[in-house]
């Protein structure tokens, strides 16, 4: 699969040890424009570390990672956002008094209303619009008005999806999204991956292999803080290295 | 309520939806009501004097308010807002002789600076050490007017600034005249709460909720909370400080008291009995204990125990206040039809 035409994110010989212990060392991989791809591999294998990476919490100790042809190792986590890569996290963070649409908003304000103390919130038509529309696209606007704490769990990931959404990111980063949920919920999210995958890059975290398999395009295994394999989903499960390390674990198809 | 289309299309909605209950159009009306509400204060209260101490308090509660329930900052320290606003009116009239408004608007001015130093310093600690430095520092200014008797009147408060007219040009405002008085400070009073409601409507206010439900979310959608945090700091203390200037024209003298701890406390009280974090609870909260107060001291030497004991019930039993339960009740009750 690898090399991407005209990628919007490259990594290259990434790495990051925490003092002595090497989390992750020598990933390789570029990103094209509007694919699915999931990262995979065991507990420990370096995940969350380049999940991290990629969204600016942490800083890398070698190697470099692009995104849109600009070096992003030395920008700050906030500017992230602003530059158009957002995240999900695995833990609900979301604002639990507030309504669904509330939430949204108020994501979306944060690129141009900040420290606005006079207008008035429902004169700005255009953030609740373009709230609505986010609520629409992650199939929510049936509770458009309840209090974030009150939806169902699996509604809350939707929700937490929709607040990535508001800064209209060209890269989502999505940290187990289907973490928690029943299979009829992990439908419904995987249907709504696959709408938002067409217009954007995402790059999901999973432990559920069927839907992986079923979903993404492409499969990046880690193990051991190393990318051990890099290819579709029918070239990844017929990878030896992989079958041995991680899927075989659980004679195949793993946590359903 | 779920009476709009579920199904999901990337399509944007092109009529637009409006929330069944209807909660912008009671923010839209909350403040002309709450005034309304207070013109009727004088005349269903034993007295005048009463009244005017429902609004004042109000206010410093409504603007203890604008922190502790709408940016989720525990502050043990905004008498250190009410008491510069007090004693800098006091002073402004008695030492300087100037107009009672300018003094008023130089003490509103000069509590915010302070609500700026005080804020700076505090609004990097977090929970309990907030609260901590932010009642370390008004303990502060405490002493600060305790020793500077020769401005403040020390322990004695301060004295010898009457004032029993207010000149406004056209007309004299008689403040001796209980009601008067009352519509003089009803004045700023309404002012003010239009100016919270205009800022709790504003994107500045669901800026500040976000910070209040969720920190962590709030930063990495990209505000900054911390200049945030801080410019709620200020309109709270600025709020506060107008509290205070009004404070000191109805009793004509400031005692120290306006600047001790307990004041600060009083704030906390009235806020959570009336309702944190909604827009008229302070005002029910400041009635509430302010009522309670003058009862019970009829009735016993040890009033402040049996009000304890009410504010002990309230936060066990009532955690939304008076006016959050009965706004509770209403939403859920319009919610079932």
């Amino acid at each position: 699969m690898n090399p991407v035409s005209n990628p919007i994110l490259e990594v290259e010989n990434l790495g990051r040890r925490f003092g002595a212990f090497t989390a992750l060392e020598g990933v390789s991989a570029a990103f094209g424009e509007g694919r699915i791809t999931a990262i995979i591999g065991p507990n420990g294998a370096g995940k969350s570390t380049f999940f991290n990476l990629l969204s600016g919490a942490l800083k890398p100790t070698s190697g470099s990672l692009r995104f849109s042809g600009r070096d992003m190792s030395r920008v700050p986590q906030a500017r992230f956002a602003h530059l158009g890569i957002a995240r999900s996290y695995q833990i609900t963070n979301l604002f639990p008094r507030l309504t669904a649409h509330e939430n949204v908003r108020t994501a979306i304000q944060a690129r141009t209303h900040r420290y606005d103390f006079w207008s008035r919130r429902d004169a700005l038509t255009g953030l609740g619009t373009r709230a609505d529309e986010i609520l629409d696209a992650v199939g929510l606007s049936g509770r458009r008005d309840r209090p974030a704490a009150s939806l169902a769990h699996g509604e809350q990931r939707a929700l937490e999806i929709g607040i990535s959404l508001a800064a209209d990111p060209k890269l989502l980063l999505l940290d187990e999204p289907t973490a928690g949920m029943g299979p009829e919920e992990t439908k419904e999210m995987v249907a709504l991956l696959r709408r938002l995958g067409e217009s954007r890059t995402i790059l999901l975290v999973e432990h559920k292999m069927k839907m992986i398999l079923g979903l993404s395009e492409r499969i990046l295994v880690l193990h051991h803080g190393r990318l051990i394999a890099d290819g579709t989903p029918s070239e990844i499960q017929a990878d030896r290295e992989v079958r041995r390390v991680y899927l075989g674990q659980s004679g195949g198809y793993g946590h359903a | 309520m779920q009476t709009l289309d579920q199904t999901v299309v990337e399509a944007p909605p092109t009529v637009p939806r409006r929330s069944p209950i209807a909660l912008g159009g009671v923010s839209r009306w909350r403040a002309p009501l709450s005034i309304l509400a207070l013109l009727a204060l004088p005349f269903l209260l034993p007295s005048q004097a009463l009244a005017v101490n429902v609004l004042i308090y109000g206010l410093y509660a409504v603007g203890y308010n604008l922190l502790y329930g709408y940016t989720g900052l525990l502050s043990f320290g905004h008498a250190a807002f009410f008491g510069t606003g007090a004693y800098l009116t006091g002073i402004g009239i008695g030492a300087f002789g100037l107009h009672p408004l300018l003094a008023m608007a130089l003490a509103v001015v000069a509590a915010s600076g302070l609500a700026l130093v005080i804020g700076t310093v505090s609004i990097r600690s977090r929970g309990i050490y907030f609260a901590m430095v932010t009642l370390a520092l008004a303990q502060l200014v405490y002493y600060v007017a305790l020793q500077a008797s020769s401005w403040t009147g020390g322990e004695n408060g301060l004295r010898g600034f009457t004032v029993s007219a207010i000149d406004l040009g056209i007309v004299s405002l008689d403040i001796l005249n209980p009601l008067t008085k009352y519509l003089f400070v009803l004045a700023f009073v309404g002012a003010a709460l239009a100016l919270i409601s205009r800022i709790l409507a504003s994107p500045f206010g669901a800026v500040i909720e976000a910070i209040r439900e969720n920190e962590t979310r709030a930063r990495a959608c990209g505000f900054d909370v911390e200049r945030t945090k801080l410019l709620a700091f200020v309109l709270s203390g600025l709020f506060c400080g107008l509290a205070g200037a009004l404070s000191a024209i109805h009793l004509s003298i400031v005692p120290l008291d306006s600047l001790a701890y307990h004041t600060s406390g009083t704030a906390v009280v009235m806020t959570l009995v009336g309702g944190a974090g909604t827009f008229f609870g302070p005002f029910v909260g400041a009635l509430t204990v302010l009522v309670l107060e003058d009862v019970l001291s009829l009735w016993t030497p040890h009033w402040q125990l049996a009000l304890g004991s009410v504010f002990i019930l309230f936060v066990l039993f009532l955690p939304r206040g008076l006016w959050g339960t009965a706004l509770g009740r209403l939403t859920a009750l319009r919610g079932r039809r």
